[in-house]
């Protein structure tokens, strides 16, 4: 048996509110599942579990307000016997990643329930029950329906268990909304503000920054970039962000100094390089969710994902998992703004790399002046951890990879 | 397909990228990365969306005319015409 928690989706976040529950007792989940939504400053956020097996006991309810690390369900995974049911022929989880520890600040309050009295299901309500506080209980596929065709949740009637929508419902809805709101639900800019301010708060009181910038040419990159995508639909074509991003992803690979984690007084390298990245919302906010196994996807794989994580947060619909392990981020200004940008560290992870636009400039290459494609990137990087030479060799290596776009 | 339809196909995709925007007081000259905010992923979530809707190649060297909602609707009108 194992607890699935509250997790923590950030250094900011101290407690989340659970607003859905996506199984019920005895439900099968397999590891990468969504099981619930949680409410947070960063907006609702879709929490899988790590685990695989069988819901035994939810043990928090609906709109419950609870600090991380809390226990809420309890998983019986499948390696543990279950009465009446054949053991199913599935391998166990390998290569589990851990829940994340809560903060120290919060400590895990005991579970809320008894450790072993077996537990009737929960008490699901009779009648269907109204949306509570503007968010309408909806399945996944439900709400991914009614988004792709503009239509407003609250005007389809649920015909699930407790009134929730389901994507049937949503099928044979009319059609969109007159003046439906566009703003994704989910998103609370304010909150958002409140979380960047804590995150960024603590690295300024107690990463030592330091910062490094480096001038690249990246004409190279954009010929190619331009012979790449003339024989590509729109939905095929890369932009430069992605050939950025890989350039980071491999470097990283190289220098372990600049990716993982720094809590308790130490730092522990990642085996795996999740890039977060930056991403402004419209409106003024900003998140930075992890691209998984940054260093391990082809280009065009890269640029996908990286399409739809950012169309998924700008919709408010992020999953814990992204919020909570980018083990370095990136942050790139694109193609309009400034030329340099210098990044606050996220903690507890140890570095930033930031992008400025990309400007001509009259360049020397084999002893001739001519204009180049220049981009300025820089390092922001945490002196417990690694110093100006090593951040320096770091960020030459991201140039260098730069020069050869076929390799990325 | 008619200028009008392919005006009105331009201002819904506009607005599902930027929903906030005024985009009535957008002047058909300006520059829509600016008034808009719209950054590049933005502008090839745009492209891509005329592109399934209108059914018409964009190509990637054609950008710049896109630009401005002006150049946008005669760039998208003389494409539809030669069809």
């Amino acid at each position: 048996m194992v607890d699935f928690r509250m997790p923590s989706l950030g250094a900011d976040m101290e407690a989340g509110t659970l607003v859905e529950w996506l199984v019920k007792p005895g439900d099968k989940v397999k590891r990468g599942d969504v099981v619930a939504i949680v409410e947070t400053q960063k907006g609702a956020i879709e929490i899988e579990t790590f685990e695989a097996g069988e819901i035994e006991q939810i043990l928090v309810d609906l709109n419950a307000k609870v600090p991380v690390g809390t226990s809420l369900a309890r998983i019986r995974t499948e390696l543990e016997p279950t009465a009446g049911l054949p053991k199913a022929a599935v391998a166990p989880p390998t290569a589990v990643v851990p829940p994340i520890p809560p903060p120290s600040i919060t400590p895990a309050p005991p579970p809320s329930a008894g450790p072993v009295l077996p537990q009737p299901v929960l008490p699901v309500p009779a009648a269907p029950v109204p949306s509570v506080a503007g968010r309408m209980r909806a399945s996944p596929a439900a709400r991914r329906l009614a988004e792709q065709r503009r239509i407003d949740l609250a005007s389809v009637t649920g015909t699930g268990t407790v009134g929730a929508i389901l994507r049937a419902d949503v099928e044979r809805h009319p059609g969109p909304t007159p003046s439906a709101p566009k703003r994704a639900i989910g998103l609370d800019l304010d909150a958002m503000r409140t979380a960047i301010a804590a995150a960024m708060a603590r690295s300024k009181r107690e990463i030592p920054h330091y910062y490094l910038e480096h001038q690249v040419d990246v004409t190279g990159c954009e010929q190619w970039l331009a012979r790449t995508n003339a024989a590509q639909p729109p939905e095929s074509r890369l932009l430069l962000g992605a050939l950025l991003i890989k350039a980071v992803a491999l470097a990283t690979r190289r220098f372990q100094a600049f990716n993982g984690f720094y809590s308790d007084g130490k730092f522990e390298p990642s085996p795996a390089v999740h890039i977060g990245v930056a991403i402004a919302i419209r409106g003024g906010g900003l998140a930075a969710p992890a691209l998984h196994d940054t260093d391990q996807l082809a280009l065009d794989d890269l640029m996908t994902r990286m399409r739809d994580l950012v169309q998924r947060m700008r919709a408010g619909r992020i999953r814990g998992s992204e919020l909570s392990d980018p083990t370095i981020t990136v942050s790139s200004l694109g193609e309009r703004g400034v030329e340099a940008l210098y990044g606050v560290i996220y903690p507890p992870q140890v570095a930033i790399v930031g992008f400025g636009k990309v400007v001509v400039r009259p360049w020397v290459i084999d002893g001739a002046i001519g204009p180049r494609s220049i981009v300025t990137v820089t390092l922001a990087a945490d002196h417990r951890v690694s110093d100006g030479h090593a951040g320096a060799l770091f960020l030459a290596d991201i140039g260098h990879l730069l020069q050869e776009p076929d390799e990325l | 397909m008619s200028d009008i339809d392919i005006r009105a196909a331009i201002m819904e995709e506009l607005g599902n990228i930027a929903p906030e925007a005024d985009l009535a007081a957008v002047k058909p000259a300006a520059d829509l990365r600016e008034a808009l905010d719209i950054d590049s992923m933005d502008f090839l979530n745009f492209v891509i969306a005329l592109h399934r809707r209108l059914g018409l190649d964009i190509p990637e060297i054609d950008y710049p005319k896109l630009v401005t909602l002006e150049g946008a609707v005669a760039y998208l009108t003389a494409k539809a015409g030669r069809r």
